[in-house]
């Protein structure tokens, strides 16, 4: 017999639903109650490309130790989708919980034995209380939840504010919601006391953090970077992004004397105007911005390369999902990094940036749009699925009331009537950058032709090969200068010194510092480098030059950053190890550590174990 | 081939217009199209129309796609600002460009390939977005820059240069235009300034979507017998519905005509369109009577021609979604970052 898994505040809880039954929120509150008792939660959704009748599945990490990234494998199981029984029931820990609605007699054969059965009559419950069959449906969720505080010992208190303040301005409904927690509390009580060993223990470890999600951050980020022009088309995972904008300004964007928005948002008819529409209204001197996803960054190809060649602060946030655009659409990848830095024909080259969490979405959204003004230049922020569409536990969000846009290098009108030579493309200061004007500034001075063909300095037609030269020149010139004002990498050495490193960047950051930590205290010791930026500063090369061996994590198939780092920094392939998850589901720090120790052990730097668990 | 910048040399003689600028003040660049041909007399013919309304030539942006039509913004207005985009897709720019700054008149030139070819659908969602824009396609029939291939125009039965006739059917751009809504709709010919420059007036004056095709012959590809946009067949089938008169606000009204013989539509900037009728009963307010008449000419061979349609009061992309009066690329800080308290906020009802 396997002994049933003992936990306090380290456990893993998956839902199981189907897509449309109303179980997100429930299941939301479920995890919010848990934070609301000072221990920190990770939730994901895993969910099809599919409005209604699939299954969905919602995962809770409890970690007091506050480990956020997944942690692969279930330790209870909330089994509310028949259809997908055997599978949830197939994926629990040796020793795990399977919490199910028995109404139905299943024979024993169906149950695993090194489990423990939870089983609660759920819809003989709901029928008994409730008439209406939505209600019955709806109920059911809540009475589930209700009965999982029961045998976690989550606080009644907290389950209950919480429905307070999510239906307030519909008080009516709080009352029935509060009667279904009870309901499954009680139940729980009488039927299944004691039978859970996991447990939620009132804690401290949450502190000032929000739990939010990264669409929500980074559209959020757009407003307060001075975002007033958003061309979208809809695409999972980057929906959330443009329609979090859309709510927020009807919010902070209103003209108060006259109800008048400060904003224009288009749901372009694809994403080719989407982007053509943010390019036009940057080059007339208001920030703009696009959401989408690997399949619209390729449609929006051509456009990309005329605004890098053109010099537009085009800003793109691209949530980036599994691909092909018929292959994972709701399953997260780290998969568009090279689409995105080459993106278009020609020579091109782009400045991406990679968020870690929602809180530096937000963060580098309103960044993106003061580096897109004063590069001149697009700005891809890379976000990906699990960021953008899960919510995180993460340090609030900070905003400093004396930050002024950098709105770049322009010439006023004052400039040009004082007599300051205009060149488009004249590289004035020596930082590949030049200076622009918005149309319709100066009656007689300053206008210029912008083209996707070749131009002199002075942005007159020109098919002369030198002036062709030199201007791409510039444009290189240019990516320098970007090198110094892009977010440096985030170096972490470790406990010991080490021969080895690992790079890392955005959504995998989470489980890259659990597995660190436990690696390390395996003995086993990696020197670590958060990339925030493309292209590399001289500190990504150095790093890499002052280590034998580098790790480089991400998530996708051909070791996108790793390519880059190898084409773009001249580095010997053979000293970057990859590491590479793809399956769509995010990274865990189990996978991380055995990709490193077996690694390790091939090399011969460490013996063979198998992974620690 | 460079950039041939054209001599200003100002004849103190030269006639000037209300805000003191001359004809020579409205033109670019030495134009680089083939000699005689009709995109070229168009670029006049817009040159005149700003000089006629006096208009700043910097409060105009010109965007364009990609073609010989699309490089003519650089042969006028010299000192307005000007986006030679992607092919097909200036709309997209155009509408980018418009919700930036309400304040400029955004003029975008196009060609039958790129608006009716590659830009489709472009051209087809700017028109529905009521963008309040003059939308210029110089319509030949052919892909010139590209050497002579048919566009999407084209007319059935309408033989290339080579000899090779035309099988696909032709997208007429006016006909989708009134579908889709447009609230200023014309045709003309690039050989027929003057009723051209008033349908430009017209259109620069007009607030929404205005749309104009001008058929624009392609004199090296498209301009033999068999060809149905080449001079002499246009001439031979033109059939214009009115002549268009545009009296600016205060301006009096100086010639006469009989009732009955002028339709006049006020304009929301207290101008008037003034439409002599040529076509006893046709009426540029209806817009399913001009599509009638438009259908039922076409089908006779007939090119129609004029303003087929004007919508007294309309309203542009700004008004349906209800923009701030200040254009959006001058707000600041102050107006657009709700600061840190809000933020604060923010973050306490995501605890
Ligand atoms: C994406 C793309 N495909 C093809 C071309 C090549 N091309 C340039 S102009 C043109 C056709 C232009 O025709 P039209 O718009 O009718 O202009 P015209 O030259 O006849 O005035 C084509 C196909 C291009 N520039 N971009
Ligand atoms: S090829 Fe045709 S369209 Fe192009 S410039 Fe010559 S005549 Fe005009
Ligand atoms: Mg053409």
């Amino acid at each position: 017999m396997t002994a049933p898994i003992r936990a306090v505040n380290d456990f893993v809880v998956k839902f199981a639903n189907v897509n449309g039954s109303g179980s997100a929120s429930a299941n939301r509150l479920f995890a919010k109650a848990i934070l609301r008792m000072g221990v920190p939660v990770a939730t994901r959704n895993i969910f099809p490309s599919n409005i209604q009748g699939l299954p969905t599945w919602y995962e809770v990490r409890v970690s007091e130790a506050g480990w956020l990234g997944r942690r692969g494998g279930v330790d209870l199981a909330v089994t509310m989708n028949p259809q997908t029984f055997e599978k949830d029931q197939a994926e629990l820990e040796p020793g795990g919980y399977l919490f199910y609605d028995s109404t139905r007699q299943l024979p024993d054969s169906r149950f695993r034995r090194d489990i423990t059965r939870l089983g609660l009559p759920l819809t003989t419950i709901c029928n008994e209380h409730w008439s209406d069959p939505r209600q019955r449906q709806l109920m059911k969720n809540i009475v589930y939840v209700g009965a999982l505080a029961r045998l976690l010992g989550i606080d009644m208190a907290e389950l209950e504010r919480l429905v307070g303040e999510q239906f307030k301005g519909k008080e009516k409904l709080i009352e029935p919601n509060v009667e279904a927690l009870h309901l499954g509390f009680e139940h729980a009580g009488r039927e299944l006391a004691g039978a859970c060993g996991l447990e939620v223990r009132r804690a401290d470890a949450v502190g000032e953090r929000i739990f939010l999600e990264g669409n929500a951050a980074a559209a959020l980020g757009c407003v307060y970077g001075g975002a007033t022009v958003c061309a979208w088309y809809p695409i999972t995972p980057s929906t959330g992004l443009a329609e979090a904008f859309m709510r927020q300004c009807e919010r902070y964007r209103i003209e108060p004397e006259t109800g008048k928005k400060r904003f224009a948002i288009v749901q372009a008819e694809d994403e080719l105007a989407a982007i053509g529409i943010v390019i036009g209204a940057a080059w007339n001197g208001a920030r703009a911005f696009t959401a989408t996803s690997g399949p619209g960054i390729s449609l929006m190809q051509e456009f990309l390369g005329l605004a890098y060649f053109a010099e537009i602060p085009a800003v793109v946030f691209d949530v980036q999902r599994g691909g092909p655009s018929t292959g994972m659409p709701t399953r997260t990848q780290q998969s568009d990094i090279l689409a995105c830095a080459y993106a278009s024909h020609g020579d091109t080259k782009h400045v991406l940036l990679f968020p870690e969490d929602p809180a530096e979405c937000f963060a580098m959204a309103a960044d993106a749009f003061d580096l897109a003004d004063r590069l001149q230049t697009p700005v891809f922020v890379m976000m990906d699925l699990d960021i953008g569409m899960n919510e995180w536990l993460c340090r609030p969000l900070a905003w400093d009331d004396s930050r002024r846009y950098d709105r770049g290098k322009v010439m006023t009108f004052a400039d040009l009537e004082a007599g300051r030579e205009f060149g488009r493309y004249l590289d004035v200061d020596g930082d590949g950058i030049p200076y622009r004007t918005y149309p319709g500034t100066h009656p007689t001075r300053g206008a210029f032709f912008t083209r996707g063909t070749s131009r002199d300095r002075y942005a007159r037609y020109t098919e002369e090969g030198p002036a062709y030269v030199d201007n791409m020149q510039r444009l290189l010139k240019k990516l320098e200068t970007a090198k110094k004002l892009l977010p440096a990498p985030e170096l972490v050495p470790a406990a010991e010194p080490t021969r080895f490193g690992l790079i890392a960047f955005g959504s995998s950051m989470p489980s890259v510092r659990e597995a660190l930590a436990r690696l390390a205290e395996e003995g086993v010791h990696l020197d670590t480098l958060r990339v925030r930026a493309f292209p590399f500063s001289r500190a990504v090369e150095e790093f890499v030059a002052t280590h034998e061996r580098v790790f480089v994590v991400e998530q996708n198939r051909d070791g996108q950053l790793r390519q880059l780092l190898v084409n773009e920094c001249g580095i010997d392939p053979a000293r970057l190890w990859p590491v590479l998850h793809y399956d769509g589901t995010p990274v865990t720090a189990r996978f991380l550590i055995r990709a490193v120790l077996e690694r390790l052990s091939d090399a011969k730097v460490v013996p063979f174990r198998k992974a620690v668990s | 081939m460079t950039y041939l910048p054209k001599p200003k040399l100002h004849h103190p003689a030269l006639p000037k217009n209300a805000i003191g600028l001359t004809h020579r003040d409205y033109e670019g660049a030495i134009s680089t199209l083939c000699a005689g041909c009709g995109h070229d007399s168009i670029s006049a013919a817009i040159i005149q129309a700003c000089f006629e309304l006096d208009i700043e030539p910097h409060r105009i942006a010109k965007l364009s796609g990609i073609g010989c039509s699309s490089k003519t913004p650089t042969y006028f207005l010299g000192t307005a600002h000007g986006f030679n985009s992607v092919h097909g897709r200036m709309p997209s720019v155009l509408t980018g460009a418009n919700l930036a700054n309400r304040d400029l008149i955004y003029l975008g030139v196009s060609g039958d390939g790129d608006s009716a070819s590659i830009g489709l659908g472009q051209f087809a969602h700017c028109i529905r977005r009521g963008v309040d824009m003059v939308y210029i396609v110089e319509n030949n029939g052919v892909y010139g820059l590209t050497k002579g291939q048919f566009s999407a125009t084209a007319d059935k039965g309408s033989k290339s240069k080579r000899g090779v006739v035309n099988t696909d059917s032709p997208i007429d751009l006016v006909a989708l235009a009134l579908l889709l809504g447009a609230t200023y709709v014309g045709r003309s010919f690039s050989g027929d300034k003057p009723q051209l420059v008033p349908l430009i007036k017209g259109a620069l004056r007009h607030k929404g979507a205005a749309f104009l095709d001008v058929i624009s012959p392609c004199v090296t590809f498209n301009n033999h017998k068999g060809s149905t946009k080449s001079f002499d067949f246009v001439r031979e089938h033109n059939d214009a519905v009115n002549r268009l008169d545009v009296i600016l606000p205060k301006k009096p009204i100086t010639a006469d005509y009989e009732p009955g013989e002028v339709i006049d539509v006020p304009q929301h900037d207290g101008s008037i369109l003034r439409l002599i009728k040529l076509e006893a009963d046709y009426d540029p307010t209806d817009r399913v009577a001009a599509m009638d008449y438009l259908f039922e000419h076409r089908a006779r061979g007939e090119i129609v021609t004029g303003l087929l349609y004007v919508e007294p009061h309309a309203t542009d992309l700004h008004a349906e979604l209800g923009t701030v009066a200040t254009p959006l690329n001058r707000l600041g800080e102050a107006e657009l970052c709700p600061g840190s308290a809000a933020l604060a906020e923010f973050n306490a009802a995501h605890r």
